[in-house]
């Protein structure tokens, strides 16, 4: 098995509030191994965009606190380094592509300008260089006329266009790790289908690793490898796609996958997880799904389950298959 | 087969840009056709599904039916009479027959307004409840209808979350007794084990109040779970309109084909969502005068550019606006 590129291993993001501490991220860890896709999905709340920004070292502090046994890429423990080194390996190393690339481009710079500054002070290119490399980098995520179109601003893009923009900067300075977080949350179906395969057929012309943010589980099902499900801030169950799909172990993970309507089958009421996502605030004791779980257990209310290895490769926190637990 | 309760015929919305006099006169002003002549019923009883992507003109129409938004031109029917011939007042007595439910439950309900307050509104504007025992009850009666509890009737909007908020907007449109309900993409801010909580409301009240839907969505899961009947758009045209079972198993139209194999599905088994679509989407704003689609479609033949398709039924109850099919 290949070294992972990315490794976290126990980490917890805190947000220290007015109104009390916020634990947005509790304790989770995974591994991502070289040229593998990972999917972290979960529904609103959960804490996977706040594990991405860890990753990246872009949580406040404060108001964030962030502790962790170890996050590292490429075996270089990313909480250890200064500024001047992290800002070496953002861009570089590890780049990041947003859900709404409107807010996270900047309005009053031509496309051409921004991808340039990137190029100019991360690889010490010059503005000839920049702009040719820029138009290659817009040709490759198939902007059609782009010797043209490196002079438009961002707002003259349709929102499908602007993540290939968006993708195209994070290519830039080809990084070894991508973190695509919600990238085709914000676009029709017929877009995000191209934006999928692009984003697919990037990763492997540049043999990159990615952790693919989402809260589809369409979405996973087809663009990752591996899966973790978050809720709560846990990470409640980890594994291979097809095993995840086919032989879920948490509650969670099986409620969520009824919840969806299935194109393939039609019943007339659909099967929800009943009740609503814990108060990040004031979460409940022992495991954060039992007031919603049907299999809930004493020990559930009291203790929060072990994170476990319920199958080879398959890892799952739920008292309800933990038989020393019970 | 039952009457249609909303017949809409030839339904038009044209929005004028730079429509100020200079630009008029200079002829520079554009027009953007939102929705362009589109005609569909909606019977007693079912739901119609409407789906199609961003900026293709069904939340619009949505909104021409309750004359939130005026339409250019058309005829909209509610059991037989024509809406567009009301005047204000007749109108909103009509109103009464069509709610509404929105998108974003964050900024459809007044936060400064208790539930009690919310709930009450349209039941004193309706006449059907005035004094405040009368309007307690009724509000009582409605939160336990969509599953909430009497202890909510006190509190604010930002107390609830948005599962449970949606549940008090659609409180609010059934407060009145209405007929038909316009769900403009009421579940698509939801997460998917609350969305699917709220598709079982709205079933479960459809079947309880013999309920009329029009629900318009994005996600072809949720239209293809909650409809009888679907109509997809595509820049502010209806390309096909069927029964929802023959839609998803036999798409006819080049876009509702491209559409499905567009949808990611749970699963990994089945195969990776794919464009079969060149291109983009076309502009609303002075369309080309013939099929909006012609520029992408795999299928286009040269009269297409020039000739709008008009809906031929291509097997019973299944329209199609295509001319190569």
């Amino acid at each position: 098995m290949s070294e992972p590129v990315l490794s976290v291993e126990d980490l917890v993001v805190q947000f220290h509030l007015k109104r009390g501490t916020l634990t947005a991220v509790n304790g989770i860890s995974f591994d991502v191994k070289r040229g593998e896709t990972f999917g972290l999905v979960g529904e609103s709340g959960s804490g996977k965009s706040v594990t991405a920004r860890a990753i990246m070292r872009l949580v406040p502090t404060p108001p964030g606190h962030v502790q962790a046994r170890r996050v590292s890429i490429d075996g270089r423990d990313i909480y250890s380094l200064n500024d001047e080194q992290i800002r070496a390996i953002r861009g570089n190393e590890i780049a990041m592509v947003f859900q709404e690339p409107m807010s996270a481009l900047n309005p009053v710079f031509t496309v051409g300008s921004q991808m340039g500054e990137v190029l100019r002070t991360n690889l010490g290119m010059s503005k000839g260089e920049a702009r040719e490399r820029t138009i290659e980098l817009l040709q490759m995520v198939g902007i059609p006329s782009a010797e043209a179109r490196i002079d438009n601003y961002v707002h003259e893009f349709s929102g499908g266009m602007r993540q290939r923009v968006m993708l195209a900067m994070a290519l830039s300075c080809d990084p070894t790790f991508l973190i695509a977080d919600e990238p085709t949350t914000a676009l029709d179906v017929t877009i995000q289908a191209t934006i999928l395969e692009l984003i697919t057929s990037m990763i492997e012309r540049f043999d990159m690793s990615l952790l693919f943010i989402t809260h589809n589980l369409g979405v996973v099902a087809h663009a990752c490898d591996r899966i973790g499900v978050m809720y709560a801030s846990h990470l409640v169950e980890m594994g291979d796609k097809r095993e995840i799909f086919s032989n879920p172990m948490h509650p969670y993970t099986v409620g969520l996958l009824n919840s969806i309507p299935r194109m393939d089958q039609k019943s007339r009421y659909l099967t929800p997880i009943e009740g609503t996502v814990c108060n990040m605030m004031d979460p409940p004791e022992g495991c954060k799904f039992h007031p919603r779980c049907a299999h809930a257990m004493d020990v559930c209310r009291r203790e929060v389950p072990r994170w476990r290895e319920v199958a080879p490769g398959h890892y799952a926190a739920c008292h309800l298959n933990d038989q020393s637990a019970v | 087969m039952s009457a249609a309760l909303l017949e809409v015929e030839s339904l038009t919305k044209y929005f004028t840009l730079n429509g100020d006099m200079v630009s008029r006169i200079a002829g520079k002003s554009k027009t953007l056709k939102a929705v362009d002549d589109v005609s569909f019923r909606v019977r007693a009883g079912e739901t119609l599904g409407l789906v199609g992507e961003s900026g293709c003109g069904k939340s619009t129409t949505g909104r021409l039916i309750t004359r939130l938004v005026e339409p250019t031109s058309g005829h909209i029917r509610l059991k037989g009479q024509d809406l567009l011939a009301f005047d204000h007042q007749r109108m909103q007595s009509v109103r009464k027959e069509v709610q509404l439910v929105f998108q974003d439950p964050y900024s459809s309900l007044n936060p400064r307004k208790t539930i009690m307050q919310i709930l009450s509104r349209p039941l004193e504007l309706h006449g059907i409840a005035n004094d405040w025992r009368s309007k307690r009850e009724k509000v009582l009666e409605l939160l336990n209808l969509v599953g909430l509890g009497q202890e909510h009737i006190d509190r604010y909007p930002h107390e609830f979350s948005g599962g449970q908020r949606q549940r008090i907007a659609i409180a609010r449109a059934l407060s009145v007794d209405p007929e038909l309900v316009i769900g403009d993409e009421p579940v698509s801010a939801l997460d998917v084990s609350v969305q699917a909580q709220i598709l079982n409301l709205f079933r479960e009240l459809q079947e309880k109040f013999s309920l009329t839907y029009l629900f318009i969505a994005h996600d072809l899961s949720v239209i293809r779970h909650i409809s009888d009947r679907v109509a997809v758009m595509y820049v502010g045209k209806i390309v096909e309109t069927g029964p929802v079972e023959e839609i998803f198993a036999k798409p006819q139209h080049p876009y509702t084909k491209a559409l499905m194999a567009a949808v990611p599905e749970a699963d990994p088994d089945k195969p990776a969502p794919k464009l079969t679509l060149t291109g983009e989407v076309a502009t609303p704003i002075d369309p080309p005068p013939g099929c909006r689609l012609c520029k992408r479609c795999p299928i286009a033949t040269s009269n297409c550019e020039t000739d709008p398709p008009p809906l031929r039924e291509i097997a019973s109850d299944h329209y199609v606006a295509c001319h190569n099919i």
